[in-house]
């Protein structure tokens, strides 16, 4: 066969009997020599220009013991041509083709986090400090703290950030310190995850992904802090440790669990589909080994700073995101009103001020009434008032006859579109009207509805 | 580990005479619960009358 490209040339010297039809053959006539060198660089120049292509690419490391290849696919359908960028991007910026086949430097597309309010803008229960004592006390939106032990901590929305991307971080402050904490002794901050938003996960199957949880967190006390995954379904548990090098200083933290967990049921609908834990020296109870998936309820080690021991120390954190893969991506900062939103499908509150709901007489001691929500709730939420509301009958006009609020009854199940509520007070009152306003003079008075996880 | 402290648990009637919902004191607050498993509070007030720690009250 003619040799009329490089790609036609053999490997073995000796088959190379022709330059392009031009023999190189043993007893070849000396004209050939200059004839065919002449073949030999136009199939160089063929190869320079890209008329005629190479299988692939070698690119040999410095004892070419080993060698990167770049290599076009078996069946290529068009000619394509890739023309590179001048210069080098910026770091963590991918090379991305206009379509036409020019390269060019251009930022990741972040991945969609799978926390909600991880910026700490929504407060809804009130931005000022909230004390932690005891289990389960909210304060920012999705997030919760236990202080079960005698120590105590307050969270607050502070303004206090890492740059300004941020507007606000969650302030945490111990407020009574537990120096000899016992091994029950709990304290963390949480947040939890439905399991409709991290079914994606695969956790609980063999095909269980990889996740990455980047944050931005400050404290008074450095030294090493861990984070856990945890499933309080499935009862598995994966605890990474991270190091908060220097004391009042911001430092963005990430952390990749490369391995999900293959193992226990996993809630992927409206229950509790993960919780994330950020230990603040809970009690050896809790303490298991990190990098691992346990079979328990853990999320500290042995290494973990005694926060809660240290007078007056100060735990900032925002920034928060988990997203499956192993890479971190930037933040995505979604609108006021869609985290607002979002929010809502688990907390939402009614009133402030003058008529809370209407509703009719139920019993001598109850008003039944239905609250239109907001957002569909993840489950029928259970009803607090806050502060003193009112009810008062109307027939033809206001009626003198109005009553304290005692309390929120029971909240009818299955009505996570609207809430129906018992509103019940002290006998010495029996509302015979049928049409009743539950109200409030005072602002700050509510109906809080809860469907936190 | 109570993740939520519960002191006290008594039933709603609705007007035929049915359990409605609870009224509990949850974590020192007054609070209306739904009888809806999904709900945390409801899901733990039957975690804790399964162990014992808590009896829901007949209603008055």
């Amino acid at each position: 066969m003619a040799k009329d490209k490089l790609t036609d040339y053999d490997a073995t010297a000796s088959n190379n009997t022709d330059v392009g039809g031009i023999s190189v053959a043993e007893g070849m006539l000396p004209s050939g020599v200059n004839n065919a060198i002449r073949e030999q660089m136009s199939h160089l120049k063929d190869f320079a220009s890209g008329t005629t292509g190479i299988d692939v690419l070698s690119l040999a490391d410095d004892d070419a013991s080993h060698s990167i290849k770049l290599q076009a696919p078996s069946a290529v359908t068009a000619d394509t041509t890739f023309t590179l960028p001048d210069g080098d991007g910026t770091a963590d910026q991918v090379l991305k083709t206009d379509g036409s086949g020019q390269l060019g430097f251009a930022d990741r597309h972040s991945n969609p986090s799978l926390i909600i309010n991880g910026a700490f803008s929504i407060f809804q229960r009130g931005t000022g400090a909230t004390t932690v004592s005891g289990n389960d006390i909210f304060a920012a939106d999705r997030f919760k703290g236990w202080a079960n032990g005698g120590g105590t901590y307050t969270v607050e929305q502070s303004t206090d950030v890492p740059n300004n991307e941020f507007e606000f971080s969650a302030k945490l402050t111990n407020t009574a310190t537990d120096g000899s904490v016992a091994a029950g002794d709990f304290y963390a901050y949480a947040t939890d995850i439905e399991g409709y938003n991290v079914s994606q996960l695969a956790y609980g199957h063999s095909d269980a992904k990889a996740v990455t949880l980047s944050f931005w967190v400050k404290s008074s006390l450095a030294g090493t802090y861990c984070i856990a995954l945890y499933s309080t379904t499935a009862n598995r548990s994966h605890i990474k440790e991270y190091t908060i090098s220097s004391a009042n200083t911001w430092e963005k933290k990430t952390i990749t669990i490369s391995s999900g967990d293959t193992t226990g049921s996993w809630n992927r609908t409206n229950g509790n589909g993960l919780r994330i834990y950020w230990d603040l020296g809970s009690g050896s109870t809790y303490q298991a080994s990190a990098d691992t998936w346990l079979a328990s309820q853990d999320f500290s080690t042995t290494n973990q700073a005694a926060w809660i021991g240290s007078a007056s120390a100060t735990f900032f954190i925002t920034g928060i995101k988990l997203e499956v893969g192993s890479t971190a991506t930037d933040f995505q900062h979604s609108s006021y009103g869609d985290e607002l939103a979002k929010c809502q499908r688990y907390y939402q509150e009614i009133g402030h001020y003058r008529h809370l709901a209407q509703g009719a007489r139920w019993t001598t001691n109850q008003v039944f009434v239905t609250y239109n929500l907001a957002s569909n709730m993840r489950a029928t939420p259970s009803a607090t008032a806050t502060g003193v509301p009112s009810l008062s009958r109307y027939d033809n006009g206001q009626s003198a006859d109005a009553t304290s609020l005692v309390t929120v009854g029971g909240v009818e199940e299955n009505t996570t579109k609207a809430a129906n509520i018992t509103i019940i007070w002290a006998s010495g009152y029996d509302p015979t009207a049928s049409l009743h306003y539950v109200y409030s003079n005072t602002n700050g008075d509510k109906v809080a509805l809860d469907a936190e996880l | 580990m109570n993740e939520i402290n519960i002191t006290s648990a008594q039933y709603t009637l609705d007007p035929e005479g049915n359990n409605f919902g609870i009224t509990a004191i949850i974590n020192g607050i007054t609070m209306g619960v739904p009888l809806d498993p999904a709900n945390r509070h409801y899901a733990e007030i039957l975690r804790q009358v399964a162990a014992g720690e808590l009896t829901i009250a007949d209603a008055d």
